[in-house]
């Protein structure tokens, strides 16, 4: 009988759990997780304080999960340290465990560049955990002027699930843009006319240089007081423990694309890796939930004996913001659509015959098909792409491949 | 398992299966007062032009992308049917940026909505099949893709 270790109890922990049990219903599995509590969509955090969910429905797979794959969780202990030669895990408790099969589901970390003057600020926050959500939920009041630092879509997620719990809410950023890591210029003007017409204030080009208490120095010379600070400027692959062993990181843990790392018998899933992203053509760290997910039930799977590839990553988002949604997938190359309103826009990029990425803001429907596009590297000049740039439908896909995907199991 | 398969050589865009879908799931007794004069949220849709048309709903493929992506869990498989807790969904719609045949859709409260096969509504069995005139809808048993 095989002896799986998993650390990190999230989307990919779960997701490998899943894999091993889809092949070896009679391993041992131990989930290793320093969170406190059992798995949550960890997206979820914003719309909790929205009061779109709460805590029995944020449940990702639900608090029976382990009892019914047979897994032995360990909530709220730390994986310390690794070794790799001898096959162990030391845990935070002392305790060390012995595997055959190790997964690194790590996630990863919220960063802060050093604020000059950040110690003065009594009330500050990351926003990555349900703890930070619960946190904030007991702090905020009807009366609290938020600031939050970075604009990306965890501090404007953030924003949206504060925005009726405050006083006000300002989200700064340095960049010139809201969303600049996902969207471009034309997407990014339609975004932020939105959030500020619901209530938001936004200072872009523009951040805190120093703190002093409860007021913010801006590089701009104004100043902003506030009595909640959150820190929502990026996130960093947790690859602490597995750099430690003597594995080889690059901006995340390496890992091919059997999520197999350097070191042997080590897996590793989720936001703490760097693979392959197709539509670049270049290692990437593809931190979002789909591929957590993806790469955690890859990994499971070939810890069990299976052959699994995830040879399809890309980055990808769907968001909403106060009724505007947003997607963004893949790798902006050479723009060969364009459709740019008021309220909505539609961009796709392609390069080398094959669809390289798009932006989509408003009429998001069927955009999947587009997503299958890039992560399939489908040739453009197999199907009426012509057609397909309009509207994304299975018409430009010709009859034969309708025939094999509606009249069959897929 | 039973799957809804369509023939498109036998799809005379009719649109029937639409409004079917549209009573079945609307939890009204007639087809009058749940569909007239209202605009409704069918989970098939008919799609093409000019000669060519077919319907299109989900696959309940074998690995569903969209289970994988939710963020919330609300999408989960039964018996193999994909379905989704709608109560659960908190309407990012990453289930439509990830369906590769653009059957995940967005619903009119926000939530996600998809073809459940009728499994869970009064129908029993999904209406767009049993509506079909031209069986181009049909929902049987066919030997399964490894
Ligand atoms: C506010 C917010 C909004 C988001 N919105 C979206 C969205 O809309 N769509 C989307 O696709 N993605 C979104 N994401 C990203 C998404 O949450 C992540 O991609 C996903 O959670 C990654 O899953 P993971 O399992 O790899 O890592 P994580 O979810 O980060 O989990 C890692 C786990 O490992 C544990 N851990 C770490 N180190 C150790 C150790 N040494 N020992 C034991 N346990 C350890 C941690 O406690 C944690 O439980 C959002 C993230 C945030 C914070």
């Amino acid at each position: 009988m095989k002896r799986y270790v998993i650390v990190g109890g999230s989307i990919a922990g779960v997701s490998c759990a899943e894999g091993i049990r889809s092949r070896d219903g009679e391993g041992e599995i131990t989930l290793v997780t320093a969170e406190p509590v059992s798995n949550y969509g960890r997206p979820l955090i914003s719309y909790y304080l929205e009061g779109k969910t709460d805590l029995r429905r944020m449940s990702w797979r639900g608090e029976d999960f382990y009892e019914r794959n047979r897994v032995n969780i360990r909530h709220a202990t730390a994986a310390e340290k690794l070794d790799a030669a001898e096959k162990q895990l030391t845990l935070s408790t002392g305790e060390k465990l012995s595997y055959d099969e190790i997964c690194l589901c790590t996630g990863s970390h919220p960063f802060s560049p050093r604020f000059e003057g950040l110690e003065t600020v009594e009330h500050r926050f990351f926003f990555t955990t349900l703890a930070d959500a619960l946190a904030l939920e007991e702090t905020v009041t009807k009366e609290s002027r938020v600031l939050i630092v970075g604009a990306g879509f965890i501090g404007l997620k953030c924003a949206e699930g504060l925005k009726d719990r405050a006083g006000s809410v300002t989200v700064c950023d340095l960049a010139a843009h809201a969303m600049n890591a996902n969207l471009d210029g034309d997407a990014s003007a339609i975004l932020e006319k939105h959030l500020i017409s619901n209530g938001l204030r936004l200072m872009l080009g523009n951040t805190v240089t120093r703190f002093e208490g409860q007021t913010a120095h801006m590089q701009s010379g104004e100043t902003v007081d506030f009595d909640v600070l959150v820190i929502a400027i990026g996130v960093r692959p947790e690859t602490a423990i597995f750099a430690e062993a003597g594995g080889d990181v690059g901006r995340g843990i390496k890992v091919n694309e059997r999520q197999e790392t350097s070191l042997p018998s080590v897996y590793a899933a989720g936001d703490c890796t760097e693979s392959l992203d197709v539509s670049a053509g270049e290692p990437g760290v593809l931190a979002v939930l789909p591929n957590a997910s993806m790469q955690g039930f890859c990994a499971g799977v070939n810890m069990a004996g299976g052959g699994e590839t995830f040879d399809k990553g890309i980055k990808l988002n769907s968001i909403g913001f106060f009724g505007l949604h947003i997607m963004s997938a893949g790798t902006y190359t050479e723009p060969v659509y364009e459709e740019v309103t008021d309220t909505g826009c539609k961009k796709l990029f392609a390069k080398d015959g094959v669809l390289t990425g798009f932006i989509l803001v408003g009429d998001v429907s069927r955009a999947g098909i587009y997503t299958a596009l890039i992560r399939n590297r489908t040739p453009l000049d197999t199907l009426d792409f012509e057609t397909l740039k309009r509207e994304p439908s299975l018409l430009p896909f010709g009859r034969a491949y309708r025939a094999e995907k509606l009249g069959g199991a897929v | 398992m039973k799957r809804v398969y369509v023939n498109e050589d036998w799809c005379l865009g009719c649109h029937l299966c639409e409004y079917n879908c549209a009573f079945a799931n609307s939890g009204a007794r007639d087809m009058v007062s749940a569909l007239k004069g209202k605009a409704i949220h069918p989970r098939i849709r008919v799609e093409g032009e000019g000669d060519i048309t077919y319907a299109v709903s989900c696959r309940h493929c074998k690995d569903p992308l969209c289970i994988r992506g939710c963020i919330s869990g609300a999408l989960h498989k039964e018996n193999g049917t994909v379905c989704i807790d709608r109560d659960k969904c908190v309407g990012c719609l990453t289930c439509v940026l990830l369906c590769p045949y653009g059957a995940v859709l967005p619903g009119p409260d926000g939530a996600a909505m998809k073809c459940e096969l009728c499994l869970k509504n009064s129908c029993g069995e999904p209406a767009c099949a049993a509506g079909c005139p031209n069986r181009a809808i049909v929902y049987e048993e066919r030997e399964e893709a490894k």
